[in-house]
């Protein structure tokens, strides 16, 4: 009786924009490539997927389940640039059929850098999503599936999770299938699902693809397969970016199609169904402990970091960047720190990442620069004028003992008292 | 196969390429004859060594010791190196408006005017008793195919190839567009034009030059093949002790100091970067016939001091420069390949190469700029100047790169042409 478990991932950076050594200003983000991207995808898979979803679930009479992890950084572009599809995704958690997952508010590493910076991005992130959608997240995805021992270990303490999700990498599972629930070394009661990467990537990466002997990839034959974990396995936990409909997959690929077939298919076997994560986690145990003492991420075959902090470049981009929290932290200015935050995301370091970058393949096609090494230049000017603001923030300091705050800042400080910028307050 | 240069007696790009092709058909056991337009002088005798004879006559034959199937020809004439065609347009476009003076701006009128005899010494002519000797030195010579380098030999190639009825191969290293910009030589494009026109197969060094010969010769593209230029890669610079103790950091720019080249977007961009950071020198190697033009644009923005001519450099030296250097800057205004950068990379030099050139088409690891964008230019040397794991990244993985792109590699796509070309004849 296998489960089918959907979570899909929803981020888009914000993109900087072109900053030279010469500019000297805070404005880092590039407005209106963000605006035109953010809208852009969700005309092409956000909306379009999200009325498909509310269909699908409204007619199967709450048979039909996903769940979604929406990062910080997308919310807020969101509200400024196509709120309708807040809106969307809050139908959506009104249906009780959909769970959201908590991560990491500026989808970033923090977890490998700084541990405190980490769980106050996670609080922020359960924070919001609560305001928003009116649940606090019992499940924990890191940014980019990126997992260990260590993390799960911090997670339990956190004591506000049931399970963590990651990467069923073959090198952690062994002979193990990642179609069961299982628990992660040193831990009591958090659990952990694992992703089935063989078959969300026929899904995610495959689809479309006609060198794929099983291309084209039909509902009943997807079906077909999941039906074939039967006796070999509780779940399927099928993960994939929810991009994957309409932007990575275009709609006349039969992406949509697929999907709107796929639940009576999967539903046609009686003994098959879907769960959200949370149900997933209560209706079974453990069957095993997983031990991962090695960092394991869900990128390329390497399943490792080298992906982000893979080169020279990545590696002191990263640590410069957080060799930084000391300092951005004393000012307790919110948008020098709301900055720096910003900067953290995954994907700028992804930018710099020269694994491939001769051979033009998928790291290209998400990177708004021409290569690895203009991304890295962007992102050093952008860091070096962050830091200079710092600094004269901290000179500055000594002749105002009271720093004056003109009506922004003020107006900044209320919205962390709330922990919620104000931008993100739910509009009443 | 009718060249203009050789190493050690080269000025520009053309020679080296001509040299690393050669050997590396040589190698492949392509037998060649190069025929060169001009004498060769001892003193420059360097780790090549030359089988020269003692005397020279009009055409004197001899070989280098390195290339078994390579016989060279040497004409005895009196034809200037490379960079000339540049002084020669000059000279002549001084000669034409003085004439358009004289008979009131009637410039198509001049320009016929300019053809023929009252030229006799110009490069024109030279170009053309190149081109008789080489067709006479032909007939006692066994070959099965024509391959001319660059505009000088086409008439060559073009007399050589109707005398014999050989097929014609030009290959295309740089076009008049490249070294004059609009402001073409009206006689220099019809040779070239008339070159592509006449040969079976045109070789361009790269697309950008393909598309040149393109849109601006007119030729149709299934004659155009493109063939990217390789780097020899030579380990013997073991310059264990180059005596340099520098606590600057050097940007070099090396190549002809010449419109081409772009060098006063360097020095522009070299300004703006002193304003940024101060312990930098410019470093600028070759020369040309904007040196002077050059020099007195780096005293006018206040750098003189921090801007170093060396001139024309060879052998040793070129490599000690590369040794100093922390990075190479190439911001030329229209490159047909670029030669130079893949010898930075090989020298473990990170590279910043302007997107007008063939050579960014086959560079991935190279930063890459607009020749007029003099912000960026600046921006990224100040990048690479103080971020040492770009430069650092950028130096590894080029060096990689740059081993993928042999001579051998392009030594064996011009003998495919050869065969398919001698197939279809």
């Amino acid at each position: 009786m296998p489960s089918v478990c959907f979570y899909f991932q929803v981020h888009q950076p914000l993109r900087l924009r072109h900053y030279t050594v010469f500019d000297q200003n805070d404005r880092y983000f590039d407005d209106y490539k963000n605006a035109s991207i953010c809208r852009k995808v969700a005309n092409k898979c956000y909306l379009p997927a999200n009325r498909l979803i509310l269909n699908l679930i409204r007619q199967f009479n709450g048979r039909f389940k996903v769940s979604y992890s929406i990062t910080g950084v997308l919310l807020e572009q969101f509200l400024s640039f196509s709120p309708e599809v807040v809106s969307t995704f809050d139908a959506l958690a009104e249906t009780g059929c959909v769970e959201f997952l908590a991560e990491t508010y500026y989808h970033s590493l923090s977890f490998l850098y700084s541990r405190d910076e980490f769980v106050e991005q996670v609080n922020k992130h359960i924070e919001t999503i609560n305001s928003y959608f009116g649940q606090k997240p019992r499940i924990f995805r890191n940014t980019e599936l990126v997992y260990n021992n260590d993390l799960a270990a911090l997670i339990e303490s956190m004591g506000k999770f049931d399970a963590i999700i990651t990467e069923g990498a073959d090198h952690i599972l062994g002979y193990r299938s990642p179609n069961f629930v299982y628990q992660p070394k040193n831990c009591k009661n958090l659990k952990l699902l694992l992703k089935n990467y063989p078959l969300s990537d026929d899904i995610a990466f495959r689809f479309s693809n006609r060198d794929w002997p099983q291309w084209p990839l039909t509902a009943d034959k997807f079906a077909h397969w999941i039906s074939n974990v039967n006796g070999n396995g509780n779940v399927v936990n099928l993960f994939m970016d929810y991009e994957t409909f309409g932007e990575h997959q275009w709609e006349d690929t039969g992406i949509f199609d697929f999907m709107r077939h796929l639940p009576h298919e999967v539903l046609k076997h009686p003994d098959n169904n879907f769960k959200t994560p949370s149900e997933v986690v209560q209706n079974y145990q453990p069957v095993d402990t997983v031990d991962v003492p090695h960092i394991i991420s869900w990128a390329d075959i390497e399943r490792d970091l080298s992906a982000w902090v893979g080169n020279a470049m990545q590696s002191n981009a990263i640590h410069e960047l957080y060799r930084l929290e000391k300092k951005i932290k004393q000012t307790a200015d919110e948008k020098i720190i709301a900055d720096w935050r910003r900067l953290q995301a995954s994907d700028h370091f992804y930018y710099m990442c020269t694994k491939y970058f001769a051979d033009g393949d998928v790291h290209k096609y998400f990177n708004p620069y021409d290569s690895p090494y203009d991304s890295y230049i962007n992102f050093m000017n952008v860091l070096d004028n962050l830091h200079s603001r710092c600094s004269r923030q901290a000179r500055a300091e000594p002749s105002f003992p009271t720093p004056k705050r003109n009506t922004t800042e003020c107006f900044f400080d209320v919205g962390s008292q709330n922990k919620i910028p104000p931008d993100l307050q739910p509009a009443k | 196969m009718l060249g203009w240069e050789f190493p050690p007696f080269i000025s520009g790009g053309l020679g080296t390429a001509c040299y690393g092709l050669t050997k590396a058909m040589d190698r492949l056991g392509m037998e060649v004859t190069f025929v060169l337009p001009r004498m060769v002088e001892s003193r420059y005798a360097t780790h090549v060594k030359l089988l020269s004879p003692d005397s020279w006559t009009s055409a004197a034959t001899f070989m280098f010791s390195e290339m078994k199937n390579v016989r060279f020809h040497a004409i005895s004439s009196a034809l200037q190196p490379y960079s000339t065609p540049d002084v020669y347009r000059r000279q002549i476009e001084e000669t034409l408006r003085q004439k358009q003076k004289m008979q009131g701006g009637t410039i198509s009128a001049a320009s016929h005017l300019i053809r023929g005899d009252d030229y006799s010494r110009d490069m024109y002519t030279e170009v053309h008793r190149y081109a008789a000797v080489a067709a006479e030195l032909a007939q006692n010579e066994q070959f099965d195919i024509v391959h001319a380098h660059d505009w000088m030999t086409y008439p060559a190639g073009i007399a050589v190839a109707a005398i014999t009825g050989k097929p014609l191969i030009v290959h295309v290293h740089s076009t008049e567009f490249d070294r004059s910009g609009e402001n073409v030589n009206q006689m220099i494009y019809d040779i070239e034009r008339q070159g592509m026109e006449r040969a079976d197969k045109v070789i361009a060094v790269s697309h950008f030059t393909r598309s040149t010969i393109i849109n601006r010769y007119g030729i149709s593209g299934e004659k155009v093949e493109v063939v990217y230029n390789g780097v020899e890669r030579n380990g013997n610079w073991s310059l264990a002790e180059t005596g340099i103790n520098k606590n600057e950091k050097i940007v070099l720019f090396l190549g002809r100091i010449t419109m081409q080249k772009g060098p006063e977007y360097f020095l522009q961009a070299a300004k703006k970067v002193l304003e940024m950071m101060d312990d930098v020198k410019f470093v600028m190697v070759g020369s040309g016939d904007m040196m002077h033009r050059s020099i007195e644009m780096a005293a006018g923005l206040g750098i003189g001091h921090k801007v170093l001519f060396t001139g024309f450099l060879r052998g040793e030296d070129v490599q000690k420069i590369y040794k100093m250097a922390d990075l190479y800057v190439m911001p030329s205004v229209s490159e047909p390949f670029g030669i130079a950068p893949l010898e930075a990379l090989n020298h473990d030099v990170p590279v910043i190469i302007s997107k007008q050139s063939g050579v960014s088409e086959v560079l991935m690891h190279a930063l890459k700029v607009d020749f007029w964008d003099i912000n960026e230019i600046a921006n990224k040397i100040l990048a690479v100047l103080k971020y040492p794991p770009l430069q650092e990244t950028l130096a590894n993985h080029g060096n990689f790169e740059v081993r993928k792109l042999r001579w051998k590699d392009a030594a064996a796509k011009c003998i495919r042409i050869y065969e398919e070309t001698l197939v279809a004849v």
